[in-house]
């Protein structure tokens, strides 16, 4: 889709300038803008539509969501099946559902954070400090990430099997760690080299020792770069989606990507409550980036170092 | 203070460079010590390894009586200033210059007491509540001074501190430089390829090539005499002209005709280099037993005129008062006002007399 898209763009463009080469540059140029509009809201109203599709679904009585012809607008608003995702229906008491979010809170928070602690530390070392074959370990630190999940589920079930790490939040925790650690180790290691060396030589000539200097000087300036890499990471943790279905099977372990995806299956599927867990799922995330947006933008940016 | 005691500095890196090759030197406590040469001469990696920055591969340094080839920087008890200057950009300048205190643990009244002496020595108390990206280069570089002078520390190491600062900064703090080593008679080891700042700011000059030390002197006999070619074409601006010379009835004769006194214990026929500094040449009318050349260009520096001639098929750099007039292409006659030149061996390079 992305490609496509592409492509029509750059089609678009390449024939307008062609045209305004010819003549009339300041006419074509606002009919350019006109189409580059056009172009742009029709994409954003494909983008977007499968988004609003959910919210109105999670929004609708189900006998709303069946309707044919679909009800675009003039339906009524309920919450229900917001409730639904977090309140035992029938009863009182957290739903599965409510326990789905709150695995996947702890895992995704303690993975990243478990990543972050063992990463930036390497990605000081790989920067800073003559090694053997530097290279070649950082490229095998990389080729970790090579293969994608599925390939090596089956073996880390195995190996799981014998540690009793299956269908515990400790696995998953520990599985997206590993996963999240290489990522974490090449996108600090980026950020690490651009905080000039000579801070920590200030430092330790001013008499702190190797690794006060790097935590008194060199991580306060790497606060952007670890935020913008935590984003990555958590976002990982937060979809990742084959792992925890192999890896557990109890509601007390698994996270709610599978669990979401458990709804769509049986007889009747409950769409409203599908599209309200999933609302609430995007949500977190959503907020996150927004949080850090400006550690975002100042981590890309951080090479901007007077030299 | 202390002075600082190298033997046989050696350093090669891990890709088999060799930076630094058996340097010897001998810093005196309370000394401005000027290490001075090319960019890849060895001269900031003999800092650093006096830092504690970098390992040297063998030999010794001693900062005082303590030998400190094994202690990390912090335990050396000196304070360096770099030429990025290092400030730390998320630290005010209060802060900054409170950094190297703080480590040593001083209570906060006396960490206040010291910044705040710092700061007036310096003239930074306004700056105080600033951070380093605001600050102008110059600034920047008088907070480091003062990060570095506050710890009253054993030796000051400098590296290049102002070759990131304007030409007319540059003069002010190479003046504030020296009367600071003055008035606290801190022993300083300065790294500069600025033979200019080397010459006004040393008490004695090390001269460092491809990681061997060339000559150490005061600045005076650094200029009259260069220990070899090297430090004969490095120091002075514009440089010493070379001039391959004879041994000849007890003059030194060139191929142009030049004639300088012949200093002691020289064979005769000997075909050696003398050194001669373009101020020793004088420029008069043609004729009059003066050597017979032609102007090839000629620089009015104000204060001064550097003309090249030609002469035997040599180029001669000479210095000139502002009042002389001599236009490119016109002939003229070179002299030699000063005494017996050092003169070199053209195969080993070095000084011969």
């Amino acid at each position: 889709m992305a490609l496509q898209v592409d492509q029509a763009v750059a089609g678009e463009d390449t024939g307008r300038e062609a045209r305004s080469r010819r003549g009339a540059p300041r006419r074509t140029g606002s009919v350019r803008t006109w189409v580059e509009i056009a172009l742009l809201a029709f994409f954003a109203v494909v983008m977007l539509f499968p988004v609003v599709w959910m919210l109105e679904t999670s929004l609708k009585e189900n006998r709303d969501v069946y309707a044919v012809p679909a009800k675009f607008l003039g339906f009524d608003v309920t919450f229900h099946h917001y409730k639904d995702v977090f309140v035992q229906r029938g009863g009182s008491g957290a739903s599965d559902l409510a326990i789905n979010f709150k695995n996947s809170v702890i895992v995704a928070t303690l993975s990243t954070l478990v990543a972050t602690a063992l990463g930036v530390p390497a990605a000081w070392a790989y920067s800073r400090f003559p090694m053997k074959l530097k290279k070649d370990q950082l490229f095998f630190i990389l080729s970790t990430r090579f293969m994608p999940p599925v390939v090596v589920v089956i073996p880390i079930f195995l190996m799981y099997r014998d540690l009793n790490l299956i269908d515990t939040k400790t696995g998953l925790i520990l599985i997206y760690a590993a996963f999240n650690l290489p990522f974490t180790i090449w996108m600090m290691k980026g950020f690490v080299d651009e905080v000039p060396a000579e801070y920590e030589d200030a430092a330790m000539l001013d008499g702190y020792s190797r690794l006060e200097a790097f935590f008194r000087v060199t991580l306060p300036l790497l606060i952007p770069g670890i935020a913008a890499t935590a984003v990555f990471a958590l976002i990982f943790s937060w979809n990742e989606f084959v792992f925890s279905v192999f890896l557990t099977s109890s509601e007390d372990a698994r996270t709610a990507p599978p669990a979401i995806a458990g709804l769509i299956g049986g007889t009747t599927v409950d769409w409203g409550l599908v599209a309200a867990s999933a609302m609430v799922f995007a949500i977190p995330v959503l907020i996150f980036a927004f949080l850090v947006r400006k550690h975002l933008v100042a981590g890309v940016t951080l090479g901007a170092v007077r030299r | 203070m202390a002075g600082i005691e190298i033997t046989g500095l050696h350093k090669r890196f891990p890709d088999g460079t060799v930076a630094v090759e058996r340097v010897d030197l001998s810093i005196r406590d309370g000394e401005l010590f000027v290490m001075l040469g090319p960019s890849g001469c060895g001269k900031t990696t003999t800092l650093r390894a006096i830092a504690g920055l970098e390992r040297q591969t063998d030999g010794h340094i001693d900062i005082g009586d303590t030998r400190v080839d094994d202690l990390p920087p912090a335990e050396r008890d000196i304070a360096m200033v770099f030429q990025f200057y290092a400030l730390y950009p998320h630290l005010r300048t209060r802060d900054n210059i409170a950094f190297p205190l703080r480590a040593e643990g001083l209570r906060e009244e006396e960490v206040d007491r010291r910044v705040t002496e710092a700061a007036r020595m310096l003239q930074l108390e306004p700056l105080l509540d600033r951070r380093p990206s605001r600050l102008s280069g110059g600034e920047q570089q008088r907070v480091a001074l003062a990060r570095a002078l506050v710890r009253q520390p054993r030796a000051f190491l400098m590296d290049e501190p102002l070759t990131n600062l304007d030409a007319e900064i540059r003069a002010d703090m190479r003046t504030e430089i020296k009367h600071l080593q003055a008035r606290l008679g801190t022993t300083m080891v300065y790294v500069t390829h600025d033979q200019i700042e080397a010459m006004s700011l040393g008490h004695r000059i090390a001269i460092l090539n491809k990681g061997r030390l060339e000559q150490v002197g005061t600045p005076m006999e650094v200029y009259d005499r260069p220990a070899t070619l090297f430090c004969a074409r490095f120091i002075g601006s514009p440089p010493m002209n070379l001039v391959p010379v004879e041994l000849q009835d007890d003059a030194l004769r060139g191929s142009g005709g030049l004639a300088l006194h012949a200093p002691d214990g020289l064979a005769r026929g000997q075909a050696v280099v003398a050194g001669v500094r373009p101020e020793a040449l004088e420029l008069v009318a043609p004729g009059d037993g003066a050597v017979p050349a032609r102007v090839v260009s000629e620089e009015a520096l104000g204060d001064e005129v550097i003309y090249v001639v030609e002469t035997g098929g040599q180029d001669l750099r000479v210095r000139m008062p502002p009042a002389t007039r001599f236009a490119a292409g016109a002939a003229v006659g070179v002299r030699h006002t000063g005494g017996a030149p050092p003169v070199y061996d053209p195969e080993t390079e070095e000084v011969l007399a």
